[in-house]
């Protein structure tokens, strides 16, 4: 190679420029798409190992009975920052750092519509998420000891206020997720200029990738439903630091209105998490189907339909506070609702499959996964959308096992499958499919042994946030299962993050195009340049690729 | 069809033309606030009346018309402002451009003497009942608004009169003017919940 080289006269800059501190400067200074979806997908990550390790202690105080691992107030500061991180700072990342990564790609342009607002929405984000860490540090205020918030991830008033709520703790969490909600409203509006403002020629809506789809409604939902959250933040600023009534109850204030606020942006923001898995299943499935996804047309209306839906149901998590029956009755009507496009979600991806030629790579094994476990996660979910129901097992262990089969079970599976199906086109690499494979079988058996027994402890009574339980209640058996789950979890966690690391570095080169996709991302090299196409592409129709491969059978003639 | 079918070549796209970034990106930012003032519009209205303990909204709100009338023209005189530049009738964009910042901070002005008497005469603050919260915090959300507006309205004045060619900008005092029109808009719903149901 040497010899080769030798000729050409390297001028002595160039070799200053792999200095780590320039190699720093290029990654904290940078506006390309590609690199701010990165560090949102690895701070995600980050953060996801950080909550991970908190819900290791979780699961080991609760073992056994009258556990002793940690006391009372830390475990309320554990759940409560495991709740916030993984909703916050794990689920919102991947949700910013996959569009970022893919759209651009998707529809053929160079970068997102506001490069710069989209590194500010990063580094704001990641400011968020290290001030919600930092409370541990400061969160005692001047007086004394760190604390970090212990009110719970929905940080129910009158809880918040400052006769219960001490110290500086609970002013990091409203501070915290503030910011980071910043960044999020800055990243979604960027995502959806960037689909109406910078497709490419021929991308017509109809022609837009699933994925690309999907993200769009997704960041429609997130400019729509993060605001009230802020709104509520900020009125509970003013509650504590400006003595005001918003939700004090003594001069007639109401506790249930930041319940209403919350759920506001609360219940939308679980589907805000669930429909990047949505966007990611709805192209691995096609492409290891080979088989164009069944009915586009009616999975976008469904996608639609969930995000316009989702906006109307918030007051199913408060079915126990009392409200009319009128209120209740419409609630769990219009919750049920949402099992209609759902349903045609599911049964669109089953029928994707159907007469295809299915290859049983490992993304193609998660989206299998996700739709058996996401469809039990969804019948959980309509039991508790009933209010009678939901009034037996309110703040159970049944609705901490649905939420986590619908988020663990259903995104984290749907994100491990977008993750393994587009590494070789950000690394330009192959991850080895053998620890892959046993990545997922590892963790598909923990997340049920974990998982299902919850169900079964709500039935049996086993309220949630709990610290700890006295014996004979029936429930030492199903927690110890529950527990035992982290034997598989934690080495399936710990295989992947191998297979990421060592394959990045030492994979096998992937090529281009290593699954025969279809898509717009697959037809620059791996990993794509810094203006992502040489050329501006042209497109003809849905499968852009399909019809450069099928010359003679392309699918514009079908359009 | 037959001949679609057999045909090699795809037909061409034909003239590719989508809708303005800036101007998505600031319709799409107008969104997002939209959601953030009805939260702060239902809390108001949610506590309408409940509050405990005086003083009311009937016994020391005053209708704000002068402050009303100003800031609602000056969306009218931005428009103004918005034609003269666009016509490069640069002199007259200037002074529209004045006319607009004069209206905007008479609007400011009579805010704060407005809270100036509410604390001081009627002794009305954030925390006296649920009106002062409400009102403070939906009121002042406003404000904040005009005042962000405004510190873009005297950048645009100061560089112009610098002499900037401001011309060239056409496009983005137009977004600015969109953004200065919707946050007249929500005063005229703040006007008609605070000040006409509200009282």
């Amino acid at each position: 190679m040497s010899s080769v080289h030798s000729e050409v006269e390297r001028p002595p800059v160039e070799e200053a420029r792999f200095s780590f501190s320039n190699h720093l400067y290029d990654w904290v200074s940078t506006v390309d798409h590609k690199r701010l979806g990165l560090m949102y997908i690895v701070s995600g990550l980050l953060f996801f190992v950080i909550a991970g390790i908190m819900a290791t202690v979780i699961r080991l105080q609760l073992a056994f009975p009258n556990g002793k691992v940690v006391d009372p107030d830390t475990f309320n500061r554990l759940f409560t920052m495991h709740g916030t991180t993984m909703v916050f700072l794990v689920g919102m990342p991947f949700v910013a750092g996959l569009s970022n990564y893919l759209v651009p790609l998707m529809i053929g342009a160079r970068d997102m519509a506001f490069p710069r607002l989209n590194a500010f929405g990063f580094w704001i984000f990641l400011f968020g998420g290290c001030l919600l860490y930092f409370s541990y540090i400061g969160g005692g205020g001047l007086s004394g000891a760190g604390s970090a918030p212990d009110v719970g991830w929905f940080a129910y008033a009158p809880l918040t206020s400052r006769a219960f709520s001490r110290g500086a703790s609970t002013d990091y969490w409203i501070l915290g997720i503030l910011v980071a909600g910043i960044g999020s409203i800055a990243s979604a509006l960027n995502v959806i200029v960037t689909t109406v403002s910078m497709r490419c020629p021929g991308m017509t809506l109809s022609r837009m990738p699933m994925f690309v789809w999907v993200m769009l409604i997704d960041s429609w939902l997130i400019i729509i439903a993060l605001p009230p959250l802020s709104a509520a933040q900020i009125m509970l600023l003013v509650d504590r630091f400006l003595g005001g009534n918003f939700f004090n109850t003594q001069s007639g204030g109401s506790a249930v209105l930041w319940q209403h606020f919350f759920w506001i942006f609360g219940h939308p923001e679980v589907y805000i998490l669930i429909f990047p898995a949505f966007a990611i299943l709805s192209e691995v499935i096609p492409i290891f189907s080979r088989k164009p996804i069944f009915g586009k047309p009616a999975m976008v209306g469904a996608v639609a339909a969930i995000g316009f839906i989702s906006l109307g149901v918030w007051a199913h998590h408060m079915f126990a506070v009392g409200m009319t029956s009128w209120s209740n009755t419409f609630f769990t009507a219009s919750t049920m609702l949402v099992g209609i496009p759902t349903g045609i979600k599911i049964f669109n991806w089953t029928a994707t499959m159907y007469g295809g030629k299915l290859r049983m790579d490992t993304p193609m094994l998660f989206c299998c996964a996700f739709l058996f476990q996401f469809l039990i996660a969804g019948l959980t979910g309509i039991m508790l959308a009933t209010g009678p129901f939901d009034w037996q097992l309110h703040d159970s262990y049944f609705v901490v096992g649905h939420f986590h089969f619908t988020l663990v079970a259903g995104l984290v599976f749907g994100l491990f499958a977008g993750m393994y199906y587009w590494f070789p086109k950000v690394s330009g690499r192959m991850y080895n499919e053998k620890l892959a494979k046993w990545h997922f079988w590892l963790f598909t058996i923990g997340v049920e042994i974990t998982f299902v027994p919850m169900h079964f402890l709500g039935f049996l009574g086993m309220p949630r946030r709990i610290y700890t339980y006295a014996p004979g209640r029936g429930w030492e058996f199903w927690n110890l299962v529950a527990t035992s789950g982290l034997l598989f979890q934690l080495p399936a966690t710990l295989i992947f993050v191998w297979n990421v690391v060592h394959s990045a570095i030492k994979g096998k080169p992937a090529g281009d195009d290593p699954w025969d996709a279809w898509t717009l991302e697959w037809a620059t090299t791996s990993p794509p340049p810094e203006y992502n196409f040489e050329t501006i592409p042209e497109v003809h129709s849905g499968r852009p690729l399909w019809d450069l491969k099928n010359p003679n059978d392309p699918d514009w003639r079908f359009e | 069809m037959d001949a679609v079918l057999t045909q090699r070549v795809p037909p061409p796209i034909g003239e590719w033309k989508l809708p303005d970034r800036g101007a998505m990106g600031i319709i799409f930012l107008i969104v997002t606030e939209t959601a953030l003032f009805t939260i702060f519009v239902v809390a108001y209205v949610v506590y309408m009346g409940k509050s405990l303990t005086g003083p009311y909204p009937k016994d020391v709100l005053d209708l704000p018309i002068l402050a009303s009338v100003c800031l609602l023209s000056s969306s009218v005189t931005i428009v103004f402002a918005e034609t003269a530049l666009k016509k490069h009738r640069l002199g007259m964009f200037k002074l529209w451009w004045l006319a607009t910042i004069v209206l905007g901070l008479e609007f400011l002005v009579s805010t704060g003497l407005e809270w100036k008497k509410l604390i001081y005469e009627d002794h009305l603050t954030v925390s006296t009942n649920l009106f002062g919260t409400t009102f403070y915090s939906l009121v002042g959300l406003h404000a904040s608004h005009v005042i962000l507006g405004m510190c873009f309205l005297l950048l645009v004045m100061i560089v112009s009169l610098l002499g900037f060619p401001i011309e060239t900008q056409e496009r983005r005092v137009k977004f600015l003017s969109w953004y200065w029109h919707f946050v007249d808009a929500v005063w005229v719903v703040v006007f008609t919940v605070v000040y006409v149901i509200g009282r």
